[in-house]
């Protein structure tokens, strides 16, 4: 469905993108995550070809970045969502049926689904310029859900919604899923993304840090311990539990499911180990976010968590 | 590219550009034939010849297709600018251009309808200007049709310098720029004008150049000829017609075909820029 191999997109000198890769399979729900200047708008307008890259290559329903045609079966809800505020709500869809070149039989279909999708339909001749941005916000969503696309591209679908609106947004987005969409899903919300998203990637100064389904990237955070008196076959025989990473006296075991800690520190015992500290992962999905992006920034590895884990512990 | 002409005339139209355009040409055509009529009336209580009165009828309907060029940049600097500018600048663009759809279609769709807004109020306000004229003095110019086409070409190449710079300037700059444009091809077809009258060469080449670079200047010569009645081209050709030729305001002979043909070609050109650097650019 989407495939980016080692992307690079710069402005200037600013590097916005720096070998991002990333695959994405046909029915998911993947979550974007990454402070701010991540490169997470940027990797959105390389899929919808608002952008080209400056190097690398990628591939979007199956079509090469930017292919035209494709764009006919993907919706997209810009960051900067603004609608032409002279027009009515019906009226913006209706000319979005036509710039996606919906056969004309199915575009009052396609309107009215899309109203009643966001939530819009009583609000549906009301001209966009008396809109809160909330609704706004809901109209862009629409136009992205118009036509059922193959695939659903939001960019912080959520930023100026309230509370309800986004409970709203997190169950029209699954929907759009079961209604079998690939969807990717752009924010810095961390528990928008935990909530809905099968899987998370993580980017930081334009490279994936971290990839896979949630409770492995959760799970990721492992445990660290301060151990004494550990020979390097006592440490060898941990690769067993997950990757090991030293660093002095440190060793952290990435990923590792928490109710194997006690085994952790059994095996470290039993081959002489002394063990004078255990700090189990926090286990969320915002501790995973903090560890990744607040340290120097790791290799890229995105199809390969724990080897880019391995790289953090080292660093 | 239809849809977004049609959007585009639509969007004009919600906007109340289109209604404001009409109310002031009433307006101002209201004045000029209040103007005119006082004018002839006043002149033949006084015994002014009939002839005399209509060479002044020509030079005020000149005076106020000059006034009315002037407005028309305007309207295409504030109408063309934001058409592609305003929409990447405010991010209605954005959500378009996601879509199956060229930029160069939405470009051209955009300047299609704003060519017909602008083009439509030119030849509103002009024929009804010179129907007033007539009915107001009795006299009319000799190609009204004529003055008016090329009322409407200066307006159109206006229109698309403003918009093809607004695909790749913020639309403030862009414009400025036309406005700008727009005074200098004016100042370089009098420095023309002046260079041939007093034989400056190398400065006559120079206006030259740049009247072919912007044709707008040109195409104002179309008006001013076709609202020019023969007789002062007689009595100017008679006189010193290239003394004559150095007044902004006067024409000895419309454009030659060449130039309305490479005005066309110009527009096409200006076009064919914008859209490919547009469809190169980052959004």
């Amino acid at each position: 469905m989407i495939e980016l191999d080692h992307v690079v997109k710069t402005y200037g000198r600013t590097t916005a993108l720096d070998g991002l890769s990333l695959t994405v399979g046909r029915g998911e729900l993947v979550g974007l995550l990454g402070p701010n200047g991540a490169g997470k708008t940027t990797a959105i307008k390389l899929l919808i070809g608002l952008t080209r890259p400056t190097r690398g290559s990628g591939r979007v329903l199956g079509a090469p970045l930017g292919d035209r045609a494709a764009r006919a079966r993907i919706g997209y809800l810009p960051e900067l969502f603004r609608y032409q505020p002279w027009l009515r709500a019906r009226e913006v869809l209706r000319l979005h049926t036509e710039l996606a070149g919906l056969a004309p039989a199915r575009r009052p279909g396609a309107v009215d689904d899309a109203l009643a999708w966001v939530g819009l339909a009583e609000r549906a001749d009301d001209p966009v310029s008396g809109f809160s941005k909330g609704m706004q916000q809901r109209l862009g969503l629409g136009v992205a859900l118009l036509g059922d696309p193959e695939l659903i591209l939001l960019d912080e679908p959520t930023s100026a919604l309230d509370p309800i609106g986004r409970t709203d947004v997190r169950a029209i987005v699954r929907s759009a899923r079961d209604r079998g969409a690939t969807v990717i899903l752009n924010s810095h919300l961390l528990s928008e993304v935990e909530q809905v998203c099968d899987r998370v990637v993580i980017l930081h100064q334009g490279r994936a840090v971290a990839s896979g389904p949630l409770e492995e990237i959760v799970a990721a955070g492992g445990v660290r311990l301060r151990v004494t008196d550990l020979d390097p076959a006592g440490r060898q025989a941990l690769a067993a539990f997950g990757a090991v990473g030293i660093d002095g006296e440190w060793v952290a075991i990435r990923p590792l499911d928490r109710a194997r800690i006690p085994d952790v520190v059994e095996a470290i015992v039993a081959a002489g180990g002394r063990v004078h500290a255990v700090e189990p992962g926090r286990g969320s999905l915002e501790a995973r976010f903090l560890e990744l992006v607040t340290g120097p920034p790791p290799p890229a590895a995105p199809t390969d968590p724990p080897a880019a884990l391995d790289a953090l512990d080292a660093s | 590219m239809i849809v977004i002409a049609r959007l585009t005339i639509r969007e004009l139209v919600r906007r109340r550009v289109v209604w404001v355009l009409a109310a002031l040409s009433i307006v101002s055509v209201a004045l000029v034939g209040w103007g005119l009529e006082r004018l002839v009336t006043l002149a033949r209580a006084d015994g002014v010849l009939e002839l005399e009165i209509r060479i002044g009828v020509s030079q005020v309907l000149i005076l106020v297709a000059f006034m009315f060029s002037f407005v028309l940049a305007m309207t295409a600097a504030f109408i063309g600018a934001p058409a592609i500018g305003g929409d990447l600048e405010s991010g209605v663009a954005l959500a378009i251009l996601a879509r199956p759809v060229r930029r160069a279609s939405v470009l051209v769709g955009r300047w299609l309808g704003c060519v017909c807004v602008v083009v439509a109020y030119t030849v509103m306000s002009g024929l009804l200007a010179i129907a007033v004229a007539i009915g107001v003095s009795g006299f009319g110019p000799p190609e009204p049709l004529l003055a008016v086409a090329f009322l409407a070409g200066q307006a159109v190449v206006l229109l698309t310098l403003t918009l093809a710079l607004g695909s790749v300037l913020p639309s403030i700059a862009a414009g400025a720029i036309a406005v700008v444009g727009f005074g200098l091809g004016w100042m370089a077809g009098v420095m023309a004008g002046v260079a041939a009258a007093f034989g400056v060469e190398l400065l006559g080449r120079v206006a030259e150049a740049s009247r072919w670079l912007l044709p707008s200047d040109g195409l104002w010569r179309g008006v001013i000829y076709g609202l020019e009645p023969p007789l002062v081209v007689l009595l100017a050709a008679g006189r010193a017609a290239r003394v004559a030729d150095a007044n902004p305001f006067y024409a000895s002979a419309p454009p030659p075909l060449v130039f309305v043909i490479w005005s066309v070609v110009w527009i096409g050109l200006v076009l064919g820029l914008a859209a490919w650097w547009f469809e190169r650019r980052d959004l």
